[in-house]
């Protein structure tokens, strides 16, 4: 077995359905120890990314390590060291949620039988759902449904959490308790993979982002080096935008676009001062002047696309 | 030691520990089965035709010279009535118990998401596949069981349990009676694991059990309909259902054992193949549901 850097690898990772590339060609690198934001609209691969991982769909192209190990090939051998939610909960509805669980254990020919109970009732605990683990999978909540999923992800001590979209369905509580769950996991050495399609519910977690957009990688690393590859925006508001904007371009700024109410452009090294004296000097009425970097909102809204799919 | 038990041995406990753990998964598995309610009603269903049976020839007058073999012996003897039931419920309702069965396995499992959770625990296809179909030829073979079982209580406390006279005009104890009802019981059974076989291929295709047991449903009631057009002689002996009416021949005088031997090679044949389908699909397949 090699020792791998990463807990999680892929290199030109493709799943073609027919013609349409649900993911194309994506190159994954998941340090271990790592809590990792998944993050992309619905619809972006996310999700046959993470099906991927698990060999539960076969990639048209590319390679994939896991935990030190190729995969397909070595699933027997790492599946047992991950739990993972995806794409939403999936129980019978008419067992109760200790009998999922029971049936998940029996399941896992590397589960101990005789510590079953006590496992099982360890991690209804951890989600706060041993009061209702004898209510009927049918009668829970969609945020129950959500803590039974994790729970069983947590049966058996893991290595690598793969989390599609965890806090889906929950309140706002719920949310934070996920949170503080995926904290205590990182704490206790696990590895984290977490997707969500909202940057809001995992940014605060997450030590590494990778953005998916139709299919692609488009953003990879540590949260400051995703956030440091944006650029920061230089606004002007003036009167007269046209005379402003040849000022800019005149400075060697990139991007440079005239709106309603001023200009914006990109400075790119350009001193702030040295952009306000040329605008000052060229006769441009300045009536305001500011330099932002965007929030990693507007990052990830910038590189996947806005609102409903205007990519398409 | 011969060299290949050596490079065998290390392996050996990990072989026997999947042996107990298919067995706990298959436990699991059972028990889902038996929980489920409509599976339960189905039984009940099973069981109530050899009573229907038992009491309309009980208060019926009786009428000479109509109706099947077994019908007219069934008022001598309550072991007739099993043997009624069967022959009445394998042409439609015990294949329809296999169909919704199977339905279940892999199709089921598919369309409530569960299958993709049992695939990551990991359970290998392979494994997941072998436990899905023992489970459900132990469940056929409940539903047979329970048509005979059913029968000979019904039976027994209706028209008595004496020695049973044979089709071919000779007498048997009770003891040899029960003994030929077990070997019908054994063959139907193994009928119907071909049927089995053919539903988990087709469970593999869908995620929607209740397309998959209409399919089933469809394959051996038009095998039926096939076997029993004359003109088809030449393709009904590959036919499945062909051989399943040759159960009564445990009930002749010796046994006759051309037709059952033939059923049996018949329904082995079609685990092999429908078995390696399934096994070649689901080890294939991307699961996206």
């Amino acid at each position: 077995m090699t020792h791998a850097a990463s807990a999680i690898t892929t290199t030109g990772l493709t799943k073609l359905f027919g013609k349409q590339a649900a993911v194309d060609g994506i190159d994954l690198q998941v340090p271990y120890g790592a809590v990792y934001g998944f993050l992309g609209p619905n619809g972006s691969g996310k999700t046959t990314t993470i099906r991927m991982l698990l060999g539960l769909v076969h990639a048209s192209a590319g390679e994939i390590e896991v935990l030190g190990e190729p995969i397909p090939g070595g699933l027997s051998r790492i599946l047992p060291r991950v739990g993972s939610l995806v794409e939403g909960p999936a129980f019978h509805p008419y067992l109760s949620g200790r009998a999922n669980l029971a049936r998940l254990d029996a399941a896992d020919r590397f589960a101990d039988p005789s510590t079953s109970r006590t496992r099982i009732d360890a991690a209804l605990e951890r989600v706060d759902l041993l009061g209702a683990a004898r209510k009927r999978y049918r009668a829970y909540s969609l945020g129950m449904r959500q803590r039974l999923a994790i729970a069983a992800a947590l049966l058996t001590p893991r290595d690598l959490l793969v989390l599609d979209e965890p806090t889906n369905g929950l309140d706002p509580q719920g949310t934070r308790e996920v949170r503080s769950l995926i904290a205590s996991l990182t704490g206790e050495g696990a590895t984290i993979l977490v997707s969500s399609h909202l940057l809001s519910e995992v940014e605060q977690i997450c030590s590494h982002l990778g953005i998916l957009r139709q299919g692609r990688l488009v953003a990879q690393g540590t949260v400051d080096e995703v956030r440091s590859g944006s650029r920061a925006v230089a606004e002007v508001l003036t009167a007269s935008p046209e005379e402003a904007a040849t000022v800019l371009r005149g400075l060697g700024l990139a991007d440079v676009t005239v709106t309603t109410t001023g200009v914006r452009a990109a400075p790119d090294g350009v001193d702030p001062e040295r952009i306000v004296a040329a605008l000052v000097g060229a006769g441009v009425g300045v009536r305001g002047f500011a330099v932002q970097s965007p929030s990693l909102e507007d990052l990830f809204v910038s590189l996947t696309g806005e609102g409903f799919d205007v990519s398409n | 030691m011969s060299a290949t038990d050596l490079s065998a041995s290390p392996s050996a406990p990990a072989r026997s520990r999947t042996v107990v753990a298919s067995l706990r998964l298959l436990r699991s598995e059972l028990r889902i089965i038996a929980g489920r309610r409509r599976n339960q009603a189905g039984i009940l269903v099973l069981a109530s035709v050899p009573v229907l049976i038992a009491v309309a020839l009980k208060f019926s007058q009786p009428r000479e010279g109509r109706g099947p073999d077994f019908i007219s012996s069934a008022t001598s003897n309550g072991i007739f009535v099993s043997l009624t039931a069967l022959s009445i419920e394998i042409a439609l309702f015990l294949p329809l118990a296999v169909a919704a069965l199977a339905g279940d396995t892999i199709a089921g499992e598919a369309n409530i998401g569960t299958l993709r959770y049992l695939l990551t625990v990991p359970v290998d296809r392979t494994r997941l596949l072998a436990v899905k179909f023992v489970s459900l030829v132990l469940g056929a073979c409940f539903g047979v069981l329970v048509v005979a079982v059913t029968g000979v209580i019904v039976g027994g406390a209706l028209f008595g349990l004496g020695p049973t006279t044979l089709l071919s005009g000779s007498q048997i104890g009770l003891a040899d009676a029960l003994a030929r009802l077990a070997l019908a019981v054994l063959y139907l059974s193994a009928g119907l694991a071909g049927l089995a076989a053919i539903g988990l291929f087709i469970s593999t295709l869908t995620e929607q059990p209740i397309g998959a047991m209409i399919a089933i449903t469809v394959v051996s009631t038009a095998m039926w309909i096939l076997d029993g057009i004359p003109q088809l002689e030449w393709l009904q002996p590959w036919l499945l259902v062909h051989y399943w009416t040759a159960f009564s021949d445990a009930f002749r005088d010796p046994i006759f054992y051309e037709q059952m031997r033939q059923g049996l090679l018949v329904a082995l044949g079609y685990v092999v193949v429908f078995v390696s389908l399934a096994w070649a699909r689901f080890t294939q397949k991307d699961i996206t549901s």
